[in-house]
């Protein structure tokens, strides 16, 4: 990769993220949606913790999958089936025929989404264990860091290969992304730790980013009290490979499925 | 810079054929949007599409805008194959929809803007500078700072305008760029088109347009298109030339009592085009000779028609269409798209 290619990547990088990071902060409906309705599933499952007398440590459990719901929905609403709004709002032919790469597209798209739902989700944080009094006793805060950034990179590498995949459908994408918001609170144990699941389904759910991801954060708050699914260490090495895996696939799917619109005429039609 | 031996743009049996989804259970049917299209626009020239709705324009620019394969055929943009090299295509042109806006209606104008050139690469302060050139140009300087939510249609198409230019592309693409725009600005956008082309030797220009006084006004050469076929392709003088010879009149009369009576079964007629307009209609006729308006007028008046006004005038592109399809620009059929 060239130099002027880097640089183009990067412009196109940072001008794509930049609707996601000072556009989307200009309504200030975002705190009542994005915080308050979050907010307010999360103290439901902390009163049901509280009623059944479980430890302190769930409702910090709880706190924490509260905030990486925001991550998930803006996975699934931001980024997967964001090319279907692109193309219906006009803007998915320009981004194609300019020479900005697609994956620098996508990659703004993720970086803005990650930037502006981190604000999202420490508001969330914040607010719940201030209202809920919990403690954090985090035992490695720079691993701590590392995992939720690997977590992100992870989760976003896989909005980027549904984006990709859902280059060419229509009203299609969105429905599919009804499909997987709820399947995804579960088996990824936004409000639970995953082990309650067994360790098979577990272990396969851990395809999800976010299952490992928020297995081990938990351990790495709540050391005493977290029984984690496997090894902290296992679950972050995983998250590399998935971000690997996730990134390349989203890479390949977008040459290929960019190849098979243009063929079809995909890229602008909007009556499908 | 680019290589004026190379053709800007250049066409060769061009062919793209769509399936149409029919009812459920019944195979797609097939439509043929491009027919076996050859064409060769120049370094240089402001080159117009007129055809009607339908006629395939939208289709050529997509595939030489690299958004859609041709089914067969080949065509080269600035010496590139449209199927193989798309990326050296796309550093060196940008395309107008008219009737499209574009970017997020959170953003201002100018971020818009920046946000685009950003794509090409351009540096901030080239892209600050030019945005601040093109927004006085325009006279939308003192709406850089509104939303593009806040915008009209008009102001929101002069934006996307502004957004085609920003990059200085070697080859631009105008798809009916003053599409539902008012007569102001879509003058003012005329005015800016051949300003920027006369400016900049080199830089060409394709522009598909269903107004025949636009491509008339603007451009160098013009191919006239319709069906996915190019029927002929020439300056504007030249193809109104090839009416000299003919005599063209236009009639209006009032309702008719009855069906319309076929004028082009009079002897001397070539072409006779209705067009219906607020309870009267405007009849362009195109004959051998001027001797023939008698009997088309007696034909008329036969059938209750009153005539009110009857005057003899130079040809239109519109009337070179007529020529040739035997019927309006406006009578379209919907392209797919």
């Amino acid at each position: 990769m060239s130099r002027e290619a880097v640089i183009l990547f990067l412009r196109t990088m940072i001008a794509r993220a930049y609707p996601r990071i000072v556009g989307q902060n200009r309504e200030p409906s975002w705190v009542l949606i994005d915080v308050g309705l979050p907010l307010l599933g999360t103290s439901a499952y902390v009163f049901i913790y509280r009623a059944l007398q479980a430890p302190e440590a769930y409702i910090g459990f709880v706190i924490l999958g509260g905030a990486m719901t925001a991550f998930w929905l803006n996975v699934l609403w931001s980024m997967s089936s964001q090319l279907y709004w692109e193309k219906e709002s006009g803007n998915l032919p320009l981004f194609i025929i300019a020479p900005g790469p697609m994956m620098g597209i996508l990659a703004g798209m993720a970086l803005g989404g990650m930037l502006a739902t981190t604000l999202r989700a420490l508001v969330i944080v914040l607010a719940g264990s201030l209202l809920f009094g919990v403690r954090y006793a985090p035992a490695d805060p720079l691993a701590l860091i590392g995992t939720f950034l690997l977590t992100l990179l992870a989760l976003y590498g896989l909005g980027m290969l549904l984006a990709s995949l859902f280059l060419m459908w229509g009203r299609e994408a969105w429905h599919l992304s009804n499909l997987l918001q709820e399947p995804i609170y579960l088996l990824s144990g936004f409000y639970f730790p995953i082990r309650a699941l067994g360790f098979w389904v577990g272990a396969l759910a851990s395809l999800i980013p976010l299952t490992l991801g928020l297995d081990a954060m938990r351990q790495l708050l709540f050391p005493q009290a977290a029984s984690g699914l496997f090894p902290v260490g296992v679950e972050i090495a995983g998250l590399v490979a998935l971000s690997g895996i996730f990134l390349l696939a989203a890479h390949q799917a977008l040459n290929t499925m960019e190849q098979l619109a243009r063929r079809e005429g995909r890229l602008t039609e909007r009556r499908r | 810079m680019e290589n004026r031996s190379v053709p800007a743009v250049r066409t060769e049996r061009l062919t793209r054929v769509y399936r149409v989804a029919r009812k459920r259970g019944q195979p797609p049917q097939e439509r043929v949007a491009l027919h076996e299209v050859d064409l060769e626009i120049h370094p240089g020239e402001l080159f117009g599409l007129l055809g009607p709705n339908g006629a395939g324009k939208t289709t050529l620019i997509k595939i030489l805008t690299t958004l859609l394969l041709p089914t067969s055929g080949r065509a080269w943009v600035a010496g590139y194959d449209v199927v193989t090299q798309p990326e050296a295509i796309r550093r060196r042109i940008n395309m107008v929809a008219g009737g499209e806006s574009c970017g997020y209606g959170l953003l201002t104008v100018r971020e818009n803007l920046w946000m685009f050139s950003q794509f090409y690469g351009l540096d901030n302060r080239t892209a600050r500078r030019r945005i601040e050139e093109l927004l006085e140009r325009f006279g939308l300087r003192d709406r850089g700072d509104s939303k593009m939510s806040d915008l009209s249609t008009g102001l929101r198409q002069k934006v996307n305008i502004i957004r085609g230019f920003l990059t200085d592309p070697e080859i631009l693409f105008l798809d009916e760029p003053t599409l539902g725009l008012d007569v102001n600005a879509a003058r003012q956008i005329r005015s800016f088109i051949r300003e920027w082309i006369r400016e900049r030797p080199g830089r060409t220009i394709l522009l598909t347009t269903h107004y025949m006084l636009e491509a008339d006004e603007l451009c160098d050469r013009v191919a006239i298109i319709d069906r996915g076929r190019i029927l002929a392709c020439d300056s504007p003088g030249n193809l109104k030339r090839r009416l000299q010879r003919d005599a063209v009149f236009s009639l209006e009369i009032d309702s008719l009592v009855g069906p319309i009576p076929s004028l082009r079964g009079i002897p001397g007629v070539r072409q006779a085009y209705y067009r219906p307009r607020d309870g009267r209609a405007e009849v362009d006729l195109i004959l051998e000779e001027e001797g023939v308006i008698g009997p088309v007028i007696s034909a008329l008046t036969a059938h209750g028609a009153h005539i009110l006004s009857l005057r003899k005038r130079e040809p239109t592109l519109e009337d070179v269409f007529v020529s040739l399809v035997g019927r309006g620009l406006s009578e379209g059929e919907e392209e797919p798209e």
